[in-house]
């Protein structure tokens, strides 16, 4: 998988979503990283990446958090 | 060998992909699922009350538009990344098993045929309760036993002449009465799981499972057959479907679930 070079961002995720989303595991709030395009449970150790405007709210689509 | 007790019937990454897959070819299915998302949403016109925010899980396009059109706002959530996209926003992608909603987000759920391939049902119904606002509404549509069982025994006995067994090929669906004891177990108060019934006729047997696909119900049983299935096992199965006038029946039977968060 290769990034696409000077990132135009994902479209930003509608504001409706970030008011009621949480973490799928801990149902913990979450942080949105626009520039990277993901959603952050810092609890989980899990970024939930966002594509075209979706969040994938599935933790085995998540990137794990160093 | 997996022990009986295992609790995960239903292969949900296998679920996701055959849902994925169907993304494109929904359309074509979109009348039947609409004519239950029609019944389902129906009730929504004998409630006073209004609603403001709604979910519609694993709708597939025809829940959505239903609840829009009575203005209300909503939220799409698919498992499929390729339904999400096309819902547009605000739509995500979610398990129904691992849902990551907030307490109250919504003061009325709709899961159209979405929740009967569920491992873990009573759980996704006490987390969909709990995404509800007091006295928010939560509509449910599953099917349930009696669904393809004329698929089921043509399937099991084709299957047995050719191969002296039989493996499981179509989901194990609950019976009424267990719809509104889970109701009740997730803490929905006044539920109410009401029978209804859809019966398809097909001039070409080959178009139920073609329906079928297009749909994303192709079989995601943990236990299904992986290995190469005899090319005469479908035909022969198909051909043994009891036809009247050349048509073929097949029956869907539904619970239609009403549940209240309590106040």
């Amino acid at each position: 998988m290769t990034e696409p070079a000077p990132a135009p961002t994902t479209p930003p995720v509608d504001p409706r979503l970030l008011e009621i989303l949480v973490c799928p595991l801990t149902k913990a709030p979450l942080e949105y990283d626009r520039a990277a395009g993901e959603l952050i449970s810092r609890e989980a150790g899990l970024a939930y990446p966002i594509r075209d405007g979706i969040p994938i709210m599935l933790p085995d689509e998540a990137r794990k958090l160093d | 060998m997996r022990a009986m007790s295992d609790p995960f019937v239903f292969d949900r990454p296998a679920l996701r992909l055959r849902r994925d897959r169907a993304a494109a070819s929904l359309p074509r299915v979109a009348g039947l699922l609409g004519e239950v998302a029609e019944r389902l949403t129906e009730t929504l016109d004998a409630i006073r009350r209004p609603f403001t925010r709604a979910l519609d899980l694993g709708g597939r396009g025809v829940v959505a538009p239903r609840l829009r059109a009575r203005g209300i706002e909503v939220v799409e959530a698919a498992l499929s990344p390729g339904q999400a996209i096309a819902a547009g926003a605000p739509a995500l992608v979610a398990d129904e098993e691992l849902l990551p909603f907030a307490p109250a987000s919504f003061d009325l759920i709709v899961a159209n045929l979405s929740l009967h391939w569920a491992n873990d049902l009573p759980g996704a119904l006490i987390q969909l309760r709990r995404s509800l606002r007091p006295d928010g509404l939560f509509l449910a549509s599953l099917p349930i036993i009696g669904t393809l069982a004329e698929l089921r025994a043509a399937l099991t006995a084709a299957e047995a002449d050719l191969t002296g067994g039989a493996s499981p090929r179509v989901a194990p669906f609950p019976d009424l009465r267990d719809c509104a004891g889970l109701l009740q177990r997730a803490g929905f108060a006044m539920p109410v799981a009401e029978r209804d019934e859809i019966r398809l006729r097909y001039a070409d047997p080959l178009a139920l499972l073609r329906d079928l696909r297009d749909a994303g119900e192709t079989n995601a049983l943990r236990l299904r057959e992986r290995r190469f299935v005899s090319r005469a096992l479908f035909p022969m199965a198909l051909s043994r479907l009891p036809a009247e006038d050349g048509r073929i029946t097949a029956t869907l039977r539904l619970a239609l679930l009403t549940g209240w968060a309590p106040g």
